[in-house]
């Protein structure tokens, strides 16, 4: 009976990274492309460099909106698609590994329905004191009071154990749901909105949504990795890590606090979009193992171009644009039973 | 290096129900200490006061004279390991990258495991006898195997104070030889201190020097096996009569019971 050893499975860790980080680099440009004014990749090059060197002979001979499609309606979104997806799978790795639990999500603790219920309110209530940015804040907001709730409810004694952080995000989000159920049943116009919010979009976003969601994701995955192999030790239990030098209840906090304001942020920009942060990290756990170091760069990637590619899906080559929350569920969904009873029968076989 | 701890009247409480009452002992180096006693008597939880997981209520603990409490983490990793009674192992990691897990107190934070590291992680897993797992994947072993894996976890750890809670109690008797074994002889060679909760009296009888029993959070007997180990401790501690004689075969002081009523 061979296994995989360790050797073998930072090399694969390797070689998906130089087949993962030239693939996300590539739908980058072709994807930006694609739409209802076609562009070559090569034309999506120029106009870019042009851009950043500030040479105007690039982009010569191009149609004048072109270079306007790509840097201000297509690269936002595109990039902030791909950083979502990014963050939301980081998240995913590190919920995972300190809750312990496979069915952990960056919205296990509440996070989605904090963010949800302070969208919907700013919605309902109409809220424009900030113009655009006061759903994104209000549903930003709604998600921080909830990671505060859920962490204050579930500490005693400054210990916090899985299952009643796991406990506290369900009793937590199910009371926000009913409330967001009601503002939708009070709501009379903005009941589309706020049905349209909750399924997650990328359309117009600014340069401002990818700042917001790249030092979101900078941050979850520099600490994801900095903390990484007390993360690894963390999943052999309290007891254990303790007394292996760990500071279990401290780097715990710590995770939890930033994954979740990673999340918050990545709801906040883009909306409720859900599977990315569950199936990514499983995907690449049963390629790479369980290393969260690895786990978590590799997630990252796995992550933006899997969201980039649903968003491109959507927003290009479907005849009409599908939300994209309901998107990556339905692409994702059946894909991870897919995985689910494949490594089921590895189980029983191996 | 000389380990030793000096407990003065520890007491620890979980609620209202004190679990450890009022202890006063002192661990020397370079002696294997079995730690006896009923069910729920606080051995545990004493284990979790020496190792610093839990914080007394009341009392001191100093660990080569200096209070348990001034020690860092991971400073402390490196003078005490622990093999817990429970341990989860959820995901699929190998039986090396567990057993590595032990060398990670003298890691840098971002240093990778060197050659040393390595070296000592495969000693331990041959103490053990698992190296025939070295590749195979924690989730897939059995129970006994894990126990296995996670005590060379801890002499890879490579500390002078070596804790074992109930270590053997889900191998079978080679296995738990073998691991006993392992550690009197490091006690024998390093000089290391071994302190361990064992259930079966004539495992103890036959490995430690002294033996600390304890009953309902409190210190019952305390000292050299041959001075502790008396049917008149094992009735107090156990409330069962049974006869302590030295065993011919085993070369030791061997306990049996009556076992009708």
């Amino acid at each position: 009976m061979s296994k995989p050893s360790t050797p073998l499975h930072s090399g694969r860790a390797l070689f998906l990274a130089a087949v993962l980080l030239p693939a996300l680099v590539a739908a980058v440009v072709v994807s930006t492309g694609m739409g209802f004014i076609h562009v070559t990749p090569a034309e999506v090059v120029r106009v870019v460099a042009a851009r950043l060197s500030g040479d105007r002979s690039l982009v010569a001979g191009l149609d004048q909106v072109i270079p306007y499609v790509i840097m201000d309606v297509r690269l936002p979104r595109i990039l902030t698609a791909a950083l979502v997806g990014g963050g939301l799978a980081v998240c995913g790795v590190v919920f995972q590994g300190i809750l312990l639990n496979p069915l952990a999500d960056p919205y296990t603790l509440g996070i989605s329905s904090g963010a949800a219920f302070g969208a919907s309110l700013a919605l309902v209530l109409n809220i424009t004191v900030l113009g655009h940015g006061a759903v994104p804040l209000c549903a930003f907001l709604g998600a921080l009071a909830t990671l505060a709730v859920v962490l204050s409810l579930s500490s005693f004694d400054g210990q916090m154990s899985a299952n009643t952080l796991i406990l506290s995000g369900v009793i937590v989000g199910a009371i926000l749901a009913a409330g967001i159920s009601f503002m939708k049943y009070l709501a009379d116009e903005q009941v589309a909105m706020i049905i349209y919010w909750l399924m997650g979009s990328f359309a117009s976003k600014s340069w401002t949504d990818v700042g917001l969601a790249l030092a979101a994701l900078a941050v979850g995955l520099l600490v994801a990795v900095y903390y990484g192999r007390d993360l690894n030790i963390m999943s052999l239990g309290g007891r254990s890590s303790d007394s292996l030098g760990v500071e279990t209840a401290r780097v715990r906090k710590i995770l939890l606090i930033t994954a979740s304001l990673t999340a918050a942020v990545c709801v906040s920009v883009s909306g409720i979009i859900g599977f990315i942060g569950l199936i990514v990290p499983h995907w690449m756990r049963f390629l790479v193992g369980p290393d969260n170091r690895r786990l978590a760069v590799l997630s990252a990637l796995a992550g933006a171009l899997l969201l980039l590619v649903a968003d491109t899906v959507t927003r290009a080559v479907l005849p009409a644009e599908v939300p994209i929350g309901v998107l990556t569920a339905l692409i994702g969904g059946p894909f991870f039973c897919y995985i689910f009873r494949r490594r089921q029968r590895g189980m029983i076989h191996g | 290096m000389a380990e030793h701890f000096v407990l003065d009247r520890v007491s620890f409480a979980y609620g209202a129900k004190l679990a450890v009452d009022g202890v006063s002992l002192a661990l020397s180096p370079g002696r294997f200490y079995g730690l006896v006693g009923p069910n729920g008597c606080g051995k545990s939880t004493l284990l979790d006061l020496l190792m610093a997981n839990r914080v007394p209520a009341s009392g001191t603990i100093r660990l080569n004279d200096r209070p348990l409490g001034d020690y860092g983490r991971r400073e402390l990793a490196r003078h005490l390991a622990l093999v817990p009674q429970d341990f989860t192992i959820n995901f699929a990691f190998t039986t090396l990258e567990v057993v590595l897990m032990g060398r990670h107190p003298y890691l840098p934070r971002f240093g990778a495991v060197s050659a040393a590291d390595l070296a000592i992680a495969e000693a331990a897993m041959a103490a053990i006898g698992i190296e025939s797992f070295r590749d195979r994947y924690v989730t897939e072993l059995s129970g006994g195997e894990k126990q296995r894996v996670v005590v060379a976890r801890a002499l890879a750890q490579a500390t002078p104070v070596l804790m074992l809670d109930e270590a053997t109690s889900n191998l079978d008797i080679g296995h738990a030889l073998g691991i006993f074994r392992v550690a009197r002889a490091r006690v024998e060679e390093r000089g290391d201190t071994v302190i361990a909760v064992v259930h079966n009296l004539n495992l103890a009888a036959a490995f430690c020097d002294e033996l600390i029993f304890m009953n309902q959070g409190r210190l019952a007997a305390c000292g050299p096996t041959r001075e502790t180990l008396t049917p008149e401790t094992v009735q107090a501690v156990f409330g069962v009569a049974s006869q302590v004689r030295q065993d011919a075969f085993s070369e030791a002081l061997q306990v049996s019971f009556r076992y009708g009523s």
